[in-house]
């Protein structure tokens, strides 16, 4: 699905990723976790050509992207939950959706995107009780869903989140990685960036761990969980007897 | 049968985007973490970025036996004391002992591997197996104990020794499957035959061995003796133990668990890659350990890669089995000799028995061996010519597989030091 080998990336003259490898399978939850500012989103945004590789490469689908133009990215089926929401404020749930359908309508037609936006409001009810709403007046964990729900509306093949725990409540976060979950299980694959790294290894299949634009850790998500330097660093959990 | 196919059948090009990662994360971690990297690194003026293919693992140094005993006992741990869940330590063949330590995951990787190379061997959860390995310090025991346990194998963690007592509960027991060096498992049917015990009235039918070098000829004796299907296994403490790599069912050279570690095989006098397919040492680095993480360790086996896809379907490459130790080789008279050479001509010539041991000597600045054979009874109470021919024999054969000469003395049968570990075959007298 996705091969990144040995990619460089950052803004001018400053390189914040450092010679990062990685891969996501199709059907899998890749967890990146690290602190702030270790280089998580700039990793995302390179994947979704926002930002172009210094060295290295990038492969979506057996693809190299490392020139290709982000919308033709997005076309390809890589979707990007960013972080923030990031939803339109003074549109409508259902306005947010369908433009999330945009790529979806122009290949193949309005029908299409009316059952997409149909499986959105089964995937997420509250956005259908919301539909004629004003996004800006959602709550946080509403707008966290109408934003995974517009990035699911293009039938994507990967589906990249930035941080979607940010700024919600534990209950709410819990509701977010249940669904995420449920995404799999429905065949989605998920590249998921993560400061709550022990929510983001709960459901997670495989890891990476991210210190400044260094991967220092990768393995099965259990494994991570279970590393001490991975307890210690993120998950608060220090027990000396 | 496989444990984890989707790793054991994965493809080469997945396989090395995997390794590339964990050789990646595994650098910059030993580098952080292990102050004897961190200087060897910094010497070097090595930059991390600097691997961006597997290849370039050759810009590394190597980690030498030595390196384990200069930083006795903790010194190359990659994490506190208080993440260690198990500590082992080498079998102390040659020389000082050095110590190795295990985290949670690492013990689970390991046993995790072990299963492969258990379950590859033909063992299923429906079998008893008898580990005869000893216990303790030493991996052998524990390493394969795990592996069996993960399965459901019915394990019997008998140890090493008492020959008599392993036979005994491998009757009463119905063992199936029997663990332990391959010279130790020619003694047990010794013993067996002394005791007047039928080795095919056992339940046995698989033998795992490993611990030492073998030859072909001793798995056909192995398998004629024993009547099982006897298989091949490969590790060392220092990358981890058991595990490293085994043998399917088609006996044809051990699977390496290539996910876990990345293997080179590099002539012993250059240090460079052999070309694919030759003989060289063994050098090892460890992609996911976490305790006792090692970079390009010099084990001083010889093996070597065998290229061609194995009929069994695992994608993982295959060595074959070591057929010695860089450092037992013995420079007779300038040609490098392997004691496994002369254990094959012994197996083939008819009337002696696996049990051989060689002395080295140098008399008037020449070197000379002296191949101490145990023969058949049978063979000692003939007339003296008829020895006098076997001598010959072996000593012809000896020579054109050699390319030396070497002297060949007939012993009588059991007058050999017999090991329950490891055999020990060479005896150097040389005071170089």
């Amino acid at each position: 699905m996705l091969k990144i080998r040995n990619l460089d990336a950052g803004y001018g003259k400053l390189r914040v990723l450092k010679n990062i490898s990685l891969h996501v399978k199709p059907g899998e939850i890749v967890a990146m976790i690290g602190a702030n500012g270790a280089s998580k989103t700039t990793l995302l945004h390179t994947v979704i050509g926002l930002i172009r590789p210094m060295r290295g490469e990038v492969r979506f689908l057996g693809q190299a992207t490392g020139s290709t133009a982000v919308e033709r990215i997005v076309a390809s089926g890589c979707a990007l939950v960013p972080e923030g929401r990031q939803v339109f404020a003074p549109m409508s749930v259902e306005e947010n959706l369908l433009l999330g359908g945009f790529i979806l309508q122009k290949e193949q037609g309005r029908a299409e995107v009316l059952k997409e936006l149909e499986r959105q409001y089964e995937l997420f009810p509250i956005l259908r009780e919301r539909r004629q709403q004003l996004a800006g007046t959602l709550s946080g964990g509403e707008q966290q869903m109408l934003a995974m729900g517009r990035a699911l509306m293009s039938r994507p093949k990967l589906v990249m989140m930035d941080e979607p725990s940010t700024g919600l409540a534990p209950l709410i976060v819990r509701d977010i990685f249940q669904i995420i979950c449920r995404l799999r299980g429905q065949g989605n694959t998920v590249l998921l960036i993560e400061q709550n790294a022990k929510a983001a290894l709960g459901i997670a299949d495989r890891g990476y761990v991210l210190e400044v634009g260094k991967v220092i850790l990768q393995g099965p998500a259990a494994d991570l969980l279970a590393n001490a330097d991975v307890q210690r660093a993120y998950l608060g959990r220090e027990k000396i007897a | 049968m496989y444990w984890e196919p989707e790793r054991e059948c994965m493809a080469r090009e997945d396989l090395e985007q995997l390794q590339l990662e964990r050789l990646q994360s595994t650098l910059y971690r030993v580098g952080t973490h292990v102050p004897f990297y961190k200087k060897k690194f910094d010497q070097l003026k090595f930059n991390y970025d600097d691997i961006r293919s597997l290849d370039d693992l050759r810009r590394l140094p190597f980690t030498e036996k030595q390196d384990l005993r200069d930083n006795y006992p903790y010194g190359l741990f990659a994490v506190p004391l208080r993440d260690i869940v198990r500590v082992h330590s080498s079998s102390g063949t040659s020389g000082q002992a050095t110590v190795v330590g295990y985290t949670r995951n690492d013990i689970k990787t390991w046993s995790n591997l072990v299963a492969r190379v258990i379950t590859a061997a033909g063992v299923t959860k429906n079998d008893v197996i008898q580990i005869a390995f000893g216990y303790g310090l030493f991996t052998g025991g524990f390493g394969l104990h795990y592996g069996a346990e993960l399965i459901g194998t019915s394990v019997i963690p008998i140890s090493a020794g008492n020959t008599k007592r392993q036979i005994q509960i491998m009757q009463d027991f119905k063992t199936t499957a029997l663990v332990c060096t391959p010279s130790y498992s020619l003694i047990l049917a010794d013993t067996m035959m002394e005791m007047g015990i039928n080795p095919n009235g056992l339940s046995l039918r698989f033998g795992l061995f490993g611990g030492e070098p073998w030859s072909e000829a001793m798995r056909q004796e192995i398998h004629q003796k024993l009547g099982i299907l006897a298989t091949d296994n490969y590790g060392l403490s220092e990358v981890m133990g058991p595990g490293v790599s085994g043998e399917c069912q088609y006996c044809n050279g051990l699977h390496i668990n290539e996910d876990h570690f990345l293997l080179e095989v590099l002539d012993p006098v250059t240090l460079e890659p052999v070309p694919e397919g030759e003989i060289g040492e063994l050098v090892i680095t460890t992609l996911t350990k976490e305790a006792f993480p090692i970079v390009r360790y010099r084990t001083r086996d010889l093996t070597r890669f065998i290229p061609e896809p194995c009929p069994c379907g695992r994608t993982m490459k295959r060595m074959q089995r070591v057929m010695g130790r860089s450092d037992d080789m013995l420079i007779i008279k300038g040609v490098n000799v392997f004691p496994i050479q002369i254990e094959k001509v012994l197996f083939e010539v008819e009337g002696t028995e696996p049990h051989y041991q060689i002395v080295v000597e140098r008399e008037n600045h020449a070197d000379k061996i002296t191949v101490l054979v145990e023969v058949m009874e049978s063979i000692f109470f003939d007339q003296m010519k008829k020895q006098r021919e076997v001598v010959e024999r072996i000593k012809n054969r000896l020579a054109s597989e050699l390319g030396v000469g070497v002297e060949v003395k007939l012993v009588e049968e059991k007058t050999l030091e017999r090991s329950e570990g490891k055999a020990k075959r060479v005896i150097d007298k040389r005071k170089l």
